[in-house]
């Protein structure tokens, strides 16, 4: 240690210059150790608050929740101890840590001014314990409904998405279609698609197939404007080229439009995405009789907020993990853009 | 740096074409609805194999003529034939190259330069062609290289490749050189020479630099502007490979900046 310590100091006559920054000595090596036990820290402090702080909302307390905390104390301290050992999970650990000790953190919080110290009035805000316990309680209901949002989700979206993506085409290529098709866009394209949910429940035999249509209708619109500015906007030397290398209409509009304005195409489809997960939730809300917004209204008639919660989070999930897909698609398709733009 | 040198293809030369330009009159409106001549009654006959230069400042219509000729835009007057056929939009017979390489960036450079043969539905048949020519141009390296990857020079080899790839009986080249810095600009002449030489297809080459004009083609067609037409047709009869620090070289250069009143005027005591 002594060695290390002087060889470091006249190494540091020559050296220091280039990195200022890291600090020399025990504290520069100590730093990324105590970076990786912050979530350690973190979870033994939730486990500490949820067995050590007496509880104020004494009603249903759910044991669950204690357990659930040791389980992410052992992990993070395996993950602790493996990072130690494997060269590639360090790296990760070092930059997730901060992230996963704020979580836990947040979570204390939460169980501090709920549960332990009943700081907010009980149904409205119940403790991560009770929101836990209504997950593990009402797992079975919670995804089959998801399994109904989801149904509903993919074939609203599939083909609204499909429909914005012909007549964005037309409108883009074709002034004619242009024509037509735009005034009827700019009239029914600004109508939020939730505003039809009365006339949509006439007009269609079963509820789903109106669900259906109107986050299609959501969706449809954005993915029109984009295809339609991004295809009218491909620059005309891709065009002229094209046909002096042999090219067709049909070859112009899929092979060189179509993927010439996909990163624009891309936009329309995550903003329809975005609003047909609103247009979902509302027209179960209201008219449909399951799915994950006809769950939320169906607890909160019973009062149970913590099932508000747990199916919340179970949204954030699911929609995220949609999102997601959208991306690694996107990334797939457009991986020619990759070094292009920041990705 | 790519340097492809002495690249030869298995492919069978090409059947040139010959062009016709006859009485071929242009009028373009401007906003104000007035008229502006880009081209007024051009005749011109090129040869097959024959490798000739529109030369001229700009606004002399050339890039007009040689648009024309590629079928992207129609004559107001006169017709233009390909061995007698009549030219009336854009065909794979009649290659193009433009100063902006403009590669299909969502493509890699195997299939832009696949692309003329997907486009015509030949692609199952003929796709050994594709590497071919991509060896030809000197990318064998970077066939799966996506077009932002690829230095100007490198592009601008790819987009030749794109339009030889179908064969073309005339090859447009509309200033294909013209971004290119001066170095690259001269190795990428040898390399447009190599390819003519090797493949014997007709080219017209737009240019504003004389010196370009001299050292690549077999006959300098120059052009003056308001009205766009020809002024005069030069043949250049000096031996290739040509060598760009010849006085006959120099002689020609001057005749050119002449006839464009562009060489300036020699004073009396003109050497300081």
């Amino acid at each position: 240690m002594a060695s290390e310590v002087a060889q470091q100091s006249t190494g540091s006559v020559f050296a220091a210059p280039a990195h200022p920054a890291v600090p020399a000595g025990w504290a520069g090596r100590l730093r990324p150790l105590l970076i990786k036990l912050l979530p350690v820290a973190a979870a033994a402090a939730a486990l500490g608050v949820q067995l050590a702080v007496p509880n104020q909302q004494t009603f249903a307390v759910n044991e669950q929740y204690a357990t659930l905390l040791k389980v992410v104390l052992a992990l993070n301290v395996l993950f602790c101890a493996l990072s130690l050992v494997s060269g590639r999970l360090g790296p990760w650990l070092k930059d997730n840590a901060p992230l996963a000790a704020a979580g836990l953190a947040l979570l204390t919080v939460w169980d501090l001014i709920t549960l332990k110290f009943g700081l907010l009035p009980l149904p409205y805000f119940p403790g991560p314990d009770k929101v836990l316990a209504a997950l593990t309680e009402d797992w079975k209901l919670i995804f089959t409904s998801a399994f109904y949002s989801l149904r509903l989700l993919v074939t609203g979206y599939l083909f609204g998405a499909l429909a914005g993506l012909i007549t964005g085409t037309l409108m883009g290529w074709s002034r004619r279609w242009h024509y037509w098709v735009s005034p009827v866009m700019k009239g029914i394209g600004p109508i939020p698609a939730t505003a039809w949910i009365p006339l949509a429940m006439v007009i269609f035999p079963t509820s789903f197939q109106a669900s259906a249509s109107l986050v299609a209708l959501a969706v449809w619109f954005p993915v029109t404007v984009m295809t339609g500015s991004g295809i009218a906007n491909v620059r005309n030397a891709f065009f002229e080229v094209a046909r002096t290398l042999g090219a067709g209409e049909r070859f112009l509009i899929f092979r060189v439009a179509i993927p010439a304005a996909f990163p624009t195409i891309f936009v329309g489809l995550f903003m329809g995405l975005g609003a047909s997960f609103l247009v979902l939730i509302v027209a179960e809300m209201i008219g449909v009789k399951a799915g994950l917004g006809w769950y939320i209204s169906w607890v909160q008639g019973w009062a149970e907020y913590s099932k508000v919660y747990a199916c919340l989070f179970v949204i954030s999930l699911i929609f995220s993990g949609v999102i997601g897909l959208l991306f690694k698609i996107r990334d797939r398709v457009l991986v020619w853009q990759k070094g292009l733009i920041k990705w | 740096m790519v340097t492809a040198v002495g690249n030869t293809l298995k492919v069978a030369p090409e059947q040139s074409g010959a062009i016709s330009v006859n009485g071929v009159r242009r009028i373009f409106l401007n906003t104000q609805g007035e008229e502006t001549v880009a081209l007024d009654r051009v005749n011109l006959e090129i040869q097959p194999g024959e490798l000739v230069s529109l030369l001229g400042p700009s606004g002399c219509g050339k890039s007009t003529l040689l648009r024309i000729i590629a079928g992207l835009d129609r004559p107001d007057e006169g017709t233009i034939c390909l061995d007698d056929t009549p030219i009336t939009g854009p065909h794979h017979e009649r290659g193009l190259v433009f100063q902006d390489p403009t590669l299909f960036s969502w493509l890699t450079v195997r299939g832009n330069v696949a692309f003329g043969l997907k486009a015509r539905g030949i692609l199952k048949e003929k796709g050994d062609e594709v590497d071919e020519f991509i060896r030809l141009v000197g990318l064998e390296k970077f066939g799966n290289a996506y077009p932002h990857q690829l230095s100007g020079g490198m592009a601008q080899r790819v987009a030749l490749a794109r339009a030889l790839v179908n064969h073309p009986k005339v090859l447009l080249l509309d200033e294909p050189l013209g971004a290119l810095d001066a170095f690259t600009r001269m190795q990428m002449q040898d390399e447009i020479l190599r390819i003519w030489e090797d493949r014997g297809t007709t080219m017209i080459f737009v240019t504003h630099d004389v010196d370009e004009a001299i050292y690549m083609s077999d006959r300098i067609i120059v052009m003056t502007p308001r009205p766009g037409k020809i002024q005069e047709v030069i043949e250049v009869r000096l031996a290739r490979p040509r060598a760009r620090n010849h006085p006959d070289f120099f002689m020609l250069r001057s005749k050119i900046l002449e006839i464009l009143h562009f060489a300036g005027e020699i004073t009396e005591n003109y050497y300081l």
